[in-house]
C-alpha cells in the first residue's frame, strides 16, 4: 500500500463536490461543495509533496487555503447581498440575465 | 556525509515509501469518515446538517494531513477551515438559508440523473487514471533536509515561503486586503438615507393632514421675556401658545411657575418693559 490511496480518496471527494455543485440548489450548499473540491485538491498537493520529497506542495496547499478563505468571505458577502435584495438564497432565482 | 547517516536516511526513506500499519489503520478510519461526510453533505436536506457534515470531512482531512507529515497544514486546516470558514458558513446559514430549503423542482429536466452519471464517470476516470499511473512510482518521503528533516516541518515551510515563494506570499496579502474591503463594501447597508423623506415630501405630507398640524411645534421661549424653558411661547396676539408648554414643567411644577405664566399671559401682573433689558435680570431686587 502506497500513498496512492490518498490520491484515490481525493479523487472521490472531488467528484462528490462536483456532483454537489451540479445537484444542489441552495447557493450556500453549492459554495460548501466548492470548498470540498478545494480540500480534495489540497489533499492531492500534500500527498504529492510526500511523493516528491519536497515541501513545495505543502506551501501550495497553504496558498490554496489563503485564497479559499478570501473567496469564502467575498462569496458569502455576495450571497448575503443577493438574499437582501431578492429574498432568496436559491441559485434558480438569480435568473435576471436569462431572458 | 558519513555512511551511517546515509544508511539511516535510506532506512527512513524505506520506512516512508510504504504506509506503516498505524498509518493504514488511521487512513481506513479517517478516509471513509471523510467520504461519509462528503456524501452526507450532498444528501442532507437541511443546509445546517450539510455544513456539519462538511466539518466532519474537513476534520478528517486535517488529521490525514498530520498523518502525512504535514503537521502545520493539519493544524491550519483545523483552525482556519473548521474553525473560521465553516463557522462563517454557519453564521450566514443561520441568517439566510436555513429556512429556504432546497427546491425539489428540477429546472433542467433530468439534471440530477445526468449529474449522477457524470459524477460516476469522472470518479471512474480519475480513480483508474491515478491508480494505473502511479503503480511504479516510489515515493521519496519527507525525511530530507529540504523537507521535514533538519529544522522540522514548520521552520522549513516558513523558510520556503519567505525565500522561494516570497512574491506569491506578498500577493496573498494584497488579496486578503482586497477581500476584506470587498466584504465590507458588499455587506454595507446605508440605513440612514434610505426611507428618509425629503423636506418637500414632509411639507406635502403635513398639508395633506398626515401630521397633527401643518407647522412644527413652537419652541419654548419664543417671544418670551426670558430664555428659560419654563417660559412659554407667545402667539402674535400675546396669548400663550399651549403647544409650547413643556410637559414636564406643566405637570410637575405648575404651581411654582404660576406667577410667571400669569405674567406672560397678561392675566396677572403685567410684565415690565425693563424685563427685556439684559442688565436687569429676573429675581433681582427692583
Amino acid at each position: 500500500m502506497t500513498p496512492t490511496v490518498y490520491l484515490l480518496l481525493s479523487a472521490l471527494l472531488f467528484t462528490i463536490g462536483a456532483v454537489g455543485v451540479l445537484v444542489r440548489r441552495n447557493a450556500i450548499v453549492v459554495f460548501m461543495c466548492i470548498e470540498l473540491m478545494l480540500n480534495a485538491v489540497n489533499l492531492t498537493l500534500v500527498t504529492f509533496a510526500r511523493i516528491n520529497g519536497s515541501l513545495d506542495g505543502q506551501v501550495m496547499a497553504f496558498f490554496v487555503m489563503v485564497v479559499a478563505a478570501a473567496e469564502v468571505v467575498v462569496g458569502l458577502a455576495i450571497i448575503m447581498s443577493i438574499f437582501r435584495t431578492r429574498r432568496s438564497a436559491s441559485v434558480d432565482d438569480s435568473n435576471l440575465l436569462k431572458y | 556525509m558519513s555512511a551511517a547517516v546515509t544508511s539511516g536516511l535510506i532506512l527512513a526513506q524505506d520506512v516512508q515509501n510504504t504506509i506503516s500499519t498505524g498509518e493504514a489503520v488511521a487512513f481506513w478510519v479517517l478516509g471513509p469518515l471523510a467520504l461519509f461526510g462528503a456524501l452526507g453533505m450532498i444528501f442532507a436536506k437541511n443546509a445546517v446538517h450539510s455544513a456539519l457534515f462538511l466539518v466532519l470531512t474537513m476534520l478528517s482531512l486535517g488529521a490525514l494531513y498530520m498523518i502525512q507529515q504535514a503537521p502545520f497544514l493539519g493544524f491550519v486546516q483545523i483552525i482556519v477551515y473548521t474553525g473560521a470558514i465553516m463557522m462563517l458558513f454557519l453564521f450566514v446559514l443561520m441568517m439566510v438559508g436555513r429556512d429556504s430549503s432546497d427546491s425539489v423542482v428540477e429546472v433542467i429536466r433530468g439534471q440530477r440523473f445526468v449529474a449522477a452519471v457524470l459524477g460516476v464517470g469522472v470518479a471512474v476516470l480519475l480513480v483508474t487514471a491515478v491508480a494505473r499511473a502511479l503503480t511504479t512510482v516510489t515515493p521519496i518521503g519527507l525525511s530530507g533536509d529540504a523537507a521535514n528533516g533538519g529544522n522540522g516541518n514548520v521552520e522549513n515551510i516558513g523558510r520556503s515561503i519567505f525565500t522561494d515563494w516570497l512574491f506569491p506570499f506578498e500577493l496573498t496579502s494584497a488579496l486578503l486586503i482586497t477581500a476584506a474591503v470587498g466584504a465590507m463594501v458588499l455587506g454595507y447597508v446605508d440605513r440612514h438615507t434610505r426611507g428618509r423623506k425629503t423636506q418637500r415630501e414632509l411639507v406635502e405630507a403635513r398639508f395633506r393632514g398626515e401630521h397633527d398640524r401643518p407647522s412644527p411645534l413652537p419652541g419654548p421661549g419664543v417671544f418670551a421675556t426670558s430664555s428659560s424653558v419654563a417660559t412659554p411661547a407667545l402667539l402674535p396676539d400675546g396669548s400663550v401658545a399651549p403647544e409650547s408648554l413643556s410637559r414636564l414643567i406643566d405637570s410637575a411644577a405648575a404651581e411654582e411657575f404660576e406667577a410667571e405664566r400669569q405674567a406672560v399671559a397678561g392675566t396677572g401682573a403685567t410684565a415690565e418693559g425693563r424685563a427685556l433689558n439684559p442688565s436687569t435680570r429676573e429675581g433681582e431686587s427692583q
